[in-house]
């Protein structure tokens, strides 16, 4: 056989050119591409997921993403026994490993990782920014709002040009020393000195309008003890991905929180998400110091506002006319206005049953019943009706 | 170019000391590539194999491990002849050193172990076909269409049937059998054809249709290109690439701790046959103590093949006298290696030579889940033992049969799980079984084990059901 032969014969090295073999890369963009299709197809459970809401958008969020996982007929890592090997000295009763740690064993063992089927699990790592496109990608800003934010302008200086005369402070250091050196260079000698005065560069300003864009988010909640946790939750994404989203859009949002019952007050956010009050419910409250707040802070001419009112619906039946003649007035002064209702249970809502009335293309409402419908709720709030205008 | 040159020197000198030790093995083909490259093949298997998503993935992870520095080291080879092995381009001189001496077991391995006297060895050119194939369905079918379909496929495709020796019937052999049953002819082979079965047709001769299958049938890959009613040609013909490419894989599954251990054991062998300056000892010893390290929560396969074949070494070098008294002569140890390596697989190599002593030695326990810890249940010598060969019955992968395709006498297609005290993952189970029915056509059932009580998983093209019997 080949023994006799000279093992020189038996091999062959070749190092070849490898840069247009591009299938691991393409493969692998498939699967990032299946991976934004379920991050997509699991939009509404990502918006109302509790780590993303409450560590208020860390970068990146662990998530399990099932329709990625290769399915196999597979047994059950956690009922089954494993073999294992000790330093000598183990025994009967030791522990080996704690529940979640059996990943990171296995992943720095390099070689061994993924030989167990029960290390397969497989979470996709999906960062804010990720979601977030996402999201916004289906959201849009009601053509009303475009219009109006065009029209908010603001007079501004900009320091964007070059002059040889100006004031001596604001002196351009680089271009003159580069002048020089230019003017220099061309009798000979690349130096900086001599300078002459017309080497001396200006930074100077020009006049410029800007649409402004400024928006302010009016959260209203009824803080009344009727809104449990389930419901201040449901509130608390809601507002969280709006104003997320409304940041996307504007250069700044400012986010006012207003708590009522009875009656209504500005309060901090902790305290806004986060505190229950006994008693009644009256709206229209809420809605009088949203119009104070415009008044005071945030003018029209320069905000773009969105009052957004989330409730159980529970409002007292004689404060409900009040509340119909209060929302006109905000729509009147804001670009849009968003009323949410809580309601698991479908219960008659005394308040939505008078909402429902209104028609106006800038009142939009949502009954929501499970933490999914935070993400709709968004969709049927920031869409574009134009055809129904 | 005297790296090159270095390189090429390393690998005359090692293939004369493997050649020297006896290991035997095909031409070889040493490519070097960077990491990129040598990731993919890691991912597919194979340079050649077909493209999808699950192995894009896995190119992600090994790729994302070699970024942090977690797997420095990297072997790959394929089983083939010519044997293609692939170094890395930016391996140091004795990466590559011991990179070579290893490949070279592995060869030798692919070339005698029993388990590999089917495998095709032409298999690099046959799965370019198969590439080429699929990649020709995708222009036809449309992408998403094929890759649905890979999907379903890749799901099931270590359920065939691997043995060497298969006595299968072809569809001929139906055909008789059938004729035989409505016939009632009389044939010197009746007895062939299962006792109980001709009861049943002597007293209901007319109403008993044709058991599909005949007896419980392992390969659900093949029964499924056999009998599906669902499929389309190319849909069959990717099935059974597949099929092809997985029992190619097979013997690699079956053998992994025994097919490691050879190669970690020659290669320590060859290196130290080898002049290594002082800065190379010590790379070397640092390289091979990562590569044959046990770990506390799982089988490091490098590292028990190792050891078991180092412990057959010394046993039949110097054997007891119980051993001689059974034929054993002295220092046979290396010449009984070479048989083991020719004539066992993982199971077998396990039962036969992980001895009592050698459990005990290297502190091998068994661990299970208790609340949420994993906690070291028992050292006992043969529970351990007999719990690492169970783990390695069928590859590792649960034992399925198809026990009936024409299930309710409607087509229906009836798995069962051959339990044996490991249940099923059933969340796993419970995405597969819609695989399995896009495959097949019909409701599909599985029987199994949950919380020791039989139970009955049904999947109908809209829900699983689960129904205990």
């Amino acid at each position: 056989m080949e023994m006799n032969e000279n093992p020189k014969d038996q091999f062959v090295i070749s190092q070849e050119n490898w840069s247009l073999h591009r299938k691991g890369h393409q493969d692998q963009k498939r699967h990032m591409d299946k991976v934004k299709d379920a991050i997509r197809n699991n939009l509404p459970d990502l918006v109302s997921e509790e780590n993303i809401v409450m560590s208020n958008g860390r970068e990146v969020i662990k998530i399990p993403i099932r329709s990625l996982d290769e399915y196999k007929i597979r047994y059950n890592y956690d009922k089954s026994k494993h073999v294992g090997q000790g330093d000598g000295d183990s025994e009967v009763g030791d522990v080996v490993a704690r529940d979640g740690s059996q990943g990171k064993n296995a992943a720095g063992q390099g070689k061994k990782a993924g030989d167990q089927p029960g290390q397969d699990f497989y979470e996709a790592e999906v960062s804010m920014a990720e979601i977030e496109e996402a999201l916004f990608k289906e959201l849009e800003l009601p053509n009303l709002a475009q219009k109006e934010q065009a029209e908010i302008t603001t007079d501004k200086i900009e320091f964007n040009d070059v002059r040889k005369k100006g004031l001596i402070g604001n002196i351009d250091k680089k271009r003159t020393i580069l002048t020089a050196i230019r003017r220099n260079a061309m009798k000979g000698k690349a130096e900086i000195a001599p300078f002459h005065n017309d080497d001396l560069r200006f930074k100077t300003w020009n006049d410029v309008t800007k649409p402004e864009s400024k928006a302010v988010v009016l959260a209203m909640m009824d803080t009344s003890a009727s809104m449990g946790t389930f419901e201040k939750y449901i509130a608390r994404s809601f507002f969280f991905w709006m104003t997320k989203f409304l940041r996307s859009k504007y250069g700044s949002v400012d986010i006012e929180f207003i708590g009522h019952h009875t009656e209504a007050k500005v309060l901090t956010e902790e305290d806004f998400f986060s505190k229950g009050e006994s008693g009644g419910t009256i709206c229209s409250s809420a809605y009088l110091k949203a119009l104070e707040l415009i008044k005071q802070k945030y003018s029209p001419t320069r905000y773009n506002i969105y009052p957004f009112h989330f409730s159980d619906g529970e409002n007292m039946s004689s404060d409900n006319p009040k509340c119909i003649q209060l929302v006109n007035e905000l729509m009147a002064v804001s670009n849009m206005f968003g009323y949410g209702e809580v309601n698991a249970y479908s219960r008659y809502s005394t308040l939505m049953s008078t909402y429902k009335k209104i028609d106006h293309p800038k009142f939009r409402h949502y009954i929501l019943k499970e933490n999914r419908d935070v993400y709709f709720a968004l969709k049927s709030f920031f869409k574009n009706e134009v055809e129904q205008l | 170019m005297p790296e090159m040159q270095k390189l090429h020197r390393a690998i005359d000198e090692i293939t004369e000391i493997a050649s020297g030790f006896g290991l035997d093995f095909y031409p070889m083909r040493y490519e070097i590539c960077p990491a990129d490259i040598i990731y993919t093949f890691g991912a597919y298997g194979m340079p050649t194999r077909f493209s999808h998503w699950s192995f894009g993935k896995q190119f992600h992870k090994m790729k994302l491990q070699y970024d942090l520095g977690l797997s420095q080291i990297y072997e790959l080879v394929i089983n083939s002849n010519p044997c293609y092995a692939f170094l890395l381009d930016t391996n140091s001189l004795i990466q590559n050193k011991l990179i070579i001496a290893h490949v070279l077991a592995h060869c030798d391995f692919f070339k005698n172990n029993v388990r590999f006297s089917n495998t095709r060895r032409d298999m690099v050119e046959s799965m370019t076909a198969t590439a080429e194939r699929i990649t020709k369905y995708e222009l036809i079918h449309g992408k998403e269409e094929v890759e649905k379909f890979l999907d379903a496929v890749l799901a099931i495709q270590e359920h065939i049937d691997p043995s060497i020796i298969r006595p299968r019937l072809n569809e001929n052999d139906v055909e008789d059998d059938e004729e035989e049953v409505f016939s009632s002819r009389k044939s010197p082979y009746d007895d062939l054809w299962g006792l109980d079965e001709q009861e049943n047709n002597a007293q209901v001769p007319h109403q008993k249709r044709k058991k599909i299958p005949p007896s419980p049938e392992k390969d659900l890959l093949l029964f499924i290109l056999e009998n599906s009613r669902e499929l389309e040609e190319w849909q069959r013909d990717i099935l059974t690439m597949i099929r092809e490419e997985m029992l190619y894989f097979w013997p690699q599954l079956e053998t992994k701790i025994m097919n490691e251990g050879w190669a970690s054991y020659w290669h320590q062998r060859i290196i130290r046959e080898m002049d290594l300056t002082t800065d190379e000892t010590i790379e070397f010893a640092t390289l091979n103590a990562g590569v044959v390290q046990p770990s506390k929560t799982s089988i490091n396969p490098y590292y028990l093949g190792l050891k078991i074949f180092e412990d057959i070494e010394k046993r039949y070098n110097d054997p007891t006298e119980e051993m001689i008294r059974f034929g054993a002569e002295p220092n046979r140890g290396r010449e009984k290696m070479f048989e083991v390596r020719e004539v066992e697989s993982d199971i077998s190599f396990i039962r036969n030579y992980l001895t009592k002593d050698l459990v005990q030695r290297e502190d091998l326990y068994l661990f299970e889940k208790k609340g949420s810890n994993y906690t070291i249940t028992t050292k006992e010598y043969e529970t351990v033992r007999d719990q690492l060969v169970s783990m390695r019955v069928n590859g590792g992968f649960p034992y399925i049969v198809v026990e009936n395709g024409d299930y309710l006498r409607n087509g229906e297609l009836f798995l069962v799980h051959k339990y044996e005290e490991t249940e099923l993952d059933l969340h796993y189970l419970e995405h597969v079984l819609p695989y399995i029915y896009q495959l097949w056509g019909r409701i599909v059932h599985l029987q199994t084990y949950s919380d020791k009580k039989e139970v009955v998983f049904s999947y109908d093209g809209k829900k699983v059901y689960r129904r205990f019997v």
